[in-house]
């Protein structure tokens, strides 16, 4: 007995050198998690908080963002007003939501000269409306995209989709799905009904003409989707046009060879725009300021183009530049090539692009409301 | 005597109400906790108001009003009614010749081993299961494929009430399966015999001696099938397209849009409303005969 415990308090030579060695090996990983990363809060859309866009600057600075999904300005407006101050350090904003979080108070102002506007590859994208207010900046637009007829190549013409029109095709009885938001739908209505570029500036003869309208394509319509249900509805042929959505679904399904597309029909189209802010009273304003700005870099560019879960456009000079380097397929597919007759820049300044925002002589109640009733029809 | 025997038994009374009373606590502050206080701050919750995207407490009609004033309410809830009510017609009618079999024609091995497979699909998340039906039903779908070698289709059977139906039966089914067998493995033997013996037929006797005889299950299974459907998101949402929304899409619908929580409260009240209703009705129709 005695020998056995003195065997056991006194370690061989062997035992030393191996247990020195394993020591020695784990001594990393042990400085590792002693220097523990700093956690950032994000409130964003989802996808935003995934090693496909943060990991690379989670490597290189030592943190970990804890991302929150929302789905809809509304949602990310309640997710903010029913926590504390400080709560989220950077937030993904849809653009037409940024002049409520600083009406609200729950960004910080920016320092415009932390950001490097001159790269922006449109001169609108500097002074984004809603982004500024008294030449104060709150927010920074970091990647776009474009809504219009997103369709089946099997089932539509390019030449028809080049009008919503296509929608009321009789062949697509059934087959004309929506995304289940009001906004990109009712907006691309509106487009329809040659609104142009006062599609969110309706008065009481145009509001009810676009319900009119809208009521009319009900009966071609097959169902109202959320992303998944979207998304795996044009995957397997069940709808054949998709109101509301763009590239942003499509280019997935593109990309992973599904025989789908989305234009910007004659009428126009609608831009979705997504900018960051620093949260209210956040404690690591300094590095969501440098992520931001990691975000506008070429790099970061690159990886919002590429997002694995929606793909945008890059908006900076030197983001489209290295995405033609190093993906030029994708560029290609995307229009994101200086020259191309779908540049999204050119469909731009050629006038056919709105900016989504929200209605102006009526509440999102309004348009909510008849929304259900819609799909109630 | 009399009042000396009723004193003596006092004691020992109240210790039988105190032991009795520690059972049924549990379940007492259970369904206070996880049922009766949230449904009072559900009811509560509907005459909130919001403002700037935040619950504001007040006792105001508005949401009430505003729901029970719109058209697309009514048509959304006789539609929901109507589709839970066929699903339980469809279920109770599909279950009984399976229950039926397990409870008279199989022994009682084969009978465990049918339960454990009923069981089984619960065992799966129902979103994936739901899911799963797109393989099957799509236009370029299982089904559609068969069909095609006897030149036939593509029929729709996504986003449509078919499919809202077909997500149901995966919901309820199995479940209105197990209570039908339970209910119908518990009736005398003796008394099929006998009506047999007087010379009931086959077809005769299911409907007037087993069937009402298995009543009380039959009832609860069609009450559970009801309820599940009714209250249920996922099939008419995934498999029906949201087309027409039914009240579970509708609260989803509200609380997206402006974060209206009072206003969902308002569709969720009247569900509750509803299915009390409904199961108090269908309990009070089963057990109607006994307390006769």
């Amino acid at each position: 007995m005695k020998n056995k415990s003195a065997k056991v308090l006194t370690p061989t030579r062997r035992e030393v050198l191996k247990y020195t060695g394993a020591a020695a090996l784990a001594a990393p990983f042990v400085n590792r998690a002693w220097a523990q990363a700093t956690e950032i809060n994000m409130l964003a859309w989802y996808g935003h908080g995934e090693p496909d866009i943060v990991g690379e600057f989670e490597a290189a600075n030592n943190v970990k963002f804890k991302p929150k999904y929302y789905a809809g300005g509304d949602n990310m407006l309640a997710l903010i007003a029913q926590s504390p101050p400080g709560t989220y350090d950077v937030i993904l904003s849809d653009g037409e939501f940024v002049q409520q979080l600083n009406a609200a108070g729950y960004i910080e102002n920016l320092d415009a000269g932390d950001y490097n506007f001159d790269d922006m590859l449109y001169d609108d994208f500097k002074q984004f409306p809603g982004h500024w207010k008294d030449g104060t900046l709150h927010s920074v637009m970091v990647r776009c995209g474009h809504l219009g007829v997103s369709y089946n190549t099997s089932a539509v013409s390019a030449e028809e989709a080049m009008s919503y029109k296509c929608f009321w095709k009789p062949e697509l009885k059934g087959k004309v799905g929506h995304f289940d938001w009001h906004l990109p739908s009712l907006g691309m209505m509106s487009l329809y009904n040659g609104n142009g570029a006062n599609l969110w500036n309706l008065d009481d003869a145009g509001w009810a003409k676009v319900q009119e309208t809208t009521m009319s394509l009900r009966p071609q319509v097959g169902g109202f989707f959320d992303y998944g249900g979207t998304f795996n509805s044009l995957k397997n042929g069940e709808m054949t046009a998709m109101c509301g959505i763009g590239d942003w679904i499509t280019g997935v399904l593109e990309k992973d060879g599904a025989p789908v597309a989305s234009v910007v029909p004659k009428e126009g189209g609608i831009q979705w725009t997504e900018s960051y802010c620093i949260g209210k009273g956040s404690q690591h304003a300094a590095m969501v300021k440098k992520f931001i700005q990691y975000m506008l870099s070429p790099e970061g560019q690159v990886h919002s183009a590429q997002m694995a879960a929606y793909p945008g456009f890059a908006i900076t000079k030197g983001g489209r530049a290295l995405l033609n380097e190093k993906d030029p397929k994708e560029a290609q597919r995307t229009g994101q090539v200086d020259g191309m007759a779908n540049d999204p820049i050119s469909l731009i300044k050629d006038g056919r692009i709105h900016y989504r925002n929200i209605p102006v002589n009526q509440t999102l109640e309004d348009w909510n409301d008849f929304w259900s009733e819609y799909k109630n029809a | 005597m009399a009042d000396k025997k009723h004193e003596s038994t006092k004691p020992v009374k109240r210790s039988i109400d105190i032991y009795a009373l520690t059972w049924r606590m549990p379940i007492i502050i259970w369904q206070f906790l996880f049922f009766v206080g949230p449904l009072i701050f559900m009811i509560a919750m509907s005459f909130f108001l919001v403002e700037n995207y935040r619950m504001v407490e007040a006792f105001e009609m508005k949401n009430w009003v505003k729901m029970l004033g719109r058209n697309y309410f009514w048509d959304s809830y006789f539609y929901t009614l109507g589709l839970a009510s066929a699903a339980t017609v469809l279920a109770t009618v599909l279950a009984f010749p399976a229950s039926y079999a397990l409870a008279f024609k199989m022994s009682e091995t084969a009978r465990r081993w049918a339960v454990f497979f009923l069981i089984i699909p619960f065992f799966t998340s129902y979103l994936v299961r739901t899911f799963s039906w797109y393989v099957i039903l799509a236009e370029s779908g299982v089904i559609n494929a068969i069909l095609s070698y006897v030149n036939l289709g593509p029929y729709t059977m996504l986003n449509t009430k078919f499919g809202t139906m077909v997500g149901y039966m995966t919901l309820t089914l199995p479940l209105v399966i197990i209570l039908q067998t339970l209910s119908l493995s518990q009736i005398d033997r003796n008394l099929i015999g006998a009506a047999h013996n007087l010379g009931c037929g086959r077809i005769r006797t299911v409907f007037t001696v087993i069937v009402p005889l298995a009543k009380v299950g039959l009832i609860i299974g069609a009450v559970f099938c009801f309820i599940l459907s009714f209250g249920d998101f996922v099939s008419p949402y995934y498999l029906g397209g949201s087309k027409p929304p039914t009240l579970p899409i509708m609260i989803i619908d509200t609380t997206k849009s402006g974060q209206q929580w009072p206003r969902a409260a308002v569709v969720a009240v009247m569900m509750m409303v509803t299915l009390f209703s409904v199961a108090f009705a269908a309990i009070a129709l089963a057990y109607r005969k006994r307390s006769q």
